[in-house]
């Protein structure tokens, strides 16, 4: 690891090339942990806007009128609604109505900190989507299937879970797929509410150095990567979920 | 008939030339002759150099740019100017002087010069409840300390004093976290939070800590303006030695900075 650290540091005295985040130890452990912090922020929200998305979905369906109505209110408010602004209503406006809890020094704060927030809005940010992605999936199965599940005894939850959603989750996964891309991007966000992560403890770094174009192209490159393991991921269960004979 | 015109052309381009660098060799022959100095200031910097409600510009800054017309005695042209012009329109000699909150640093020494000592100064320190009994920056260690991105001294409140910074976008949201105790201190520049503390909003707060990275705001001339410079330079000693800074902060409304205080003792004797 030391030649590593020696050569970037080498780097920066012979071109001016400088990415203290491999030869500074305090840069360093800030920007992983930054790393940390975004993948965090990425794994946490896709699971609970998937979650939202699949029970938004099945909601939508229900024979209760003010249980849809909630649902389209709710797509309509977070999908139509610029997800910075949405994140800073959360974060000063909504926490401001809520208890505060005593922390350890004494003094009455917030119940929610930053990262909490950012999780919560950036999920039901994305979560709306789904939803609305999920009930193009539900529609591509064609009513019969239905009715058949039906007159073999499934309840309408069971004919959901265990026969509708399987097929829809494989027509609309090319679409959920773009949708958690845009979401790891989205993360960034929450760098406007102090959450320690990638754009932020860059933000940090670079004026702190004036290496703005270095951390950028890095900053750019760890997005690819993170990126690419998401399609990636989502391409093998796309591809493991494949029916033959079903859809394309 | 070309040639004539050509010399006539490059004998005038040289009288040019030499007369505008006679002009140029002393400002404040030329701010006599014209009996008007012009001075670059804020306008949008309070209680520095702002627009009154009538749209005047009046400020601590002004007071002084006025002062030192009024000792030259000649009349004064408030010209407004911004951070990224300042240098630009002295360089130019579209103002004399510049008294627009800057802070002396290197690499603006190669373009200006500067009047020493500074006039005026700001530093580094924090608004904290007073219930957080700050008294030192060691104190801060462990705490969450709201700060301002890409500010410089987020890195030294968190790598020296082992604070843990949030920091904002903007100076609106770091104060309303404050408020909201999201952190229990706000590191900011001591001049600005002088200000606010002045508001009944921040009466439960203080700014307990010892100012640090304190860097003084300097006038500035044109390089070589030596006449200039030392007449001002004169100036501001009096400044400091008479207390004129600190009666001018107590009229607007600002608590006395340490640069102040500290500058009047070591030159009321002058």
């Amino acid at each position: 690891m030391d030649i590593i650290y020696s050569w970037f540091q080498q780097l920066n005295e012979t071109t001016g090339i400088n990415l203290p985040v491999f030869y500074n130890t305090f840069d360093r452990e800030r920007f992983f942990s930054g790393l940390l912090v975004t993948i965090q922020l990425s794994v946490l929200s896709l699971i609970a806007s998937v979650v939202i998305g699949v029970v938004g979905a099945w909601l939508q369906g229900s024979k209760l009128v003010w249980t849809r109505r909630i649902v389209q209110a709710y797509i309509q408010f977070f999908r139509n609604t610029p997800p910075l602004v949405q994140m800073y209503f959360f974060f000063f406006g909504l926490s401001a109505l809520l208890p505060t809890v005593e922390n350890e020094f004494g003094f009455q704060q917030p119940i929610l900190g930053s990262f909490a927030w950012a999780c919560i809005s950036l999920s039901f940010f994305a979560g709306a989507f789904n939803v609305e992605i999920f009930r193009s999936g539900i529609e591509a199965v064609p009513e019969t299937t239905r009715e058949a599940a039906e007159s073999l005894g499934y309840s309408r939850l069971g004919a959901y879970i265990h026969v509708i959603l399987p097929l829809a989750f494989r027509v609309c996964l090319p679409a959920l797929n773009n949708n958690l891309v845009n979401l790891v991007k989205t993360t960034t966000l929450a760098y406007a509410i102090a959450v320690p992560e990638l754009l932020y403890v860059s933000g940090q770094i670079w004026s702190d150095y004036a290496n703005v174009p270095e951390m950028m192209t890095l900053l750019l490159l760890i997005y690819v990567g993170l990126v690419g393991i998401v399609v990636l991921g989502m391409n093998r269960w796309e591809r493991a979920m494949r029916l033959p004979g079903y859809g394309t | 008939m070309f040639k004539k015109l050509l010399t006539t052309t490059v004998m005038s381009v040289a009288a040019l030339g030499v007369s505008a660098s006679i002009a140029a060799a002393d400002v404040l022959e030329d701010v006599e002759e014209r009996g008007t100095l012009i001075a670059g200031v804020k306008a949008d910097y309070p209680p520095f150099g702002y627009r009154s409600d009538d749209g005047d510009i009046v400020g601590l800054e002004i007071d002084l740019a006025e002062d030192i017309a009024e000792r030259l005695g000649v009349d004064i042209e408030l010209v407004p100017v911004v951070a990224s012009n300042r240098m630009e329109f002295l360089d130019q000699g579209k103002i004399d002087v510049v008294i627009a909150t800057m802070t002396n640093t290197e690499e603006r020494e190669k373009v200006v010069d500067f009047v020493e000592p500074g006039h005026y100064a700001s530093g580094t320190n924090i608004l904290a409840p007073k219930k957080a009994g700050f008294t030192e920056w060691g104190d801060l260690e462990g705490k969450p300390v709201c700060g301002v991105q890409g500010a410089f001294y987020n890195r030294r409140t968190q790598q020296e004093y082992g604070a843990e910074m949030i920091a904002f976008k903007g100076t609106a949201e770091a104060y309303t976290a404050l408020q909201q105790g999201r952190c229990l201190a706000f590191v900011y520049d001591d001049a600005a939070l002088l200000g606010q503390l002045d508001k009944d909003a921040w009466s439960e707060f203080e700014m307990p800590l010892e100012t640090i990275d304190e860097s003084p705001w300097g006038m500035a001339v044109a390089t070589g303006e030596d006449n200039f410079r030392e007449k001002l330079t004169e100036i501001v000693i009096d400044w400091h030695g008479s207390g004129k800074i600190l009666e001018l902060e107590e009229e607007y409304g600002i608590n006395n900075t340490p640069y102040a205080k500290r500058m009047h003792e070591e030159y009321k004797d002058n």
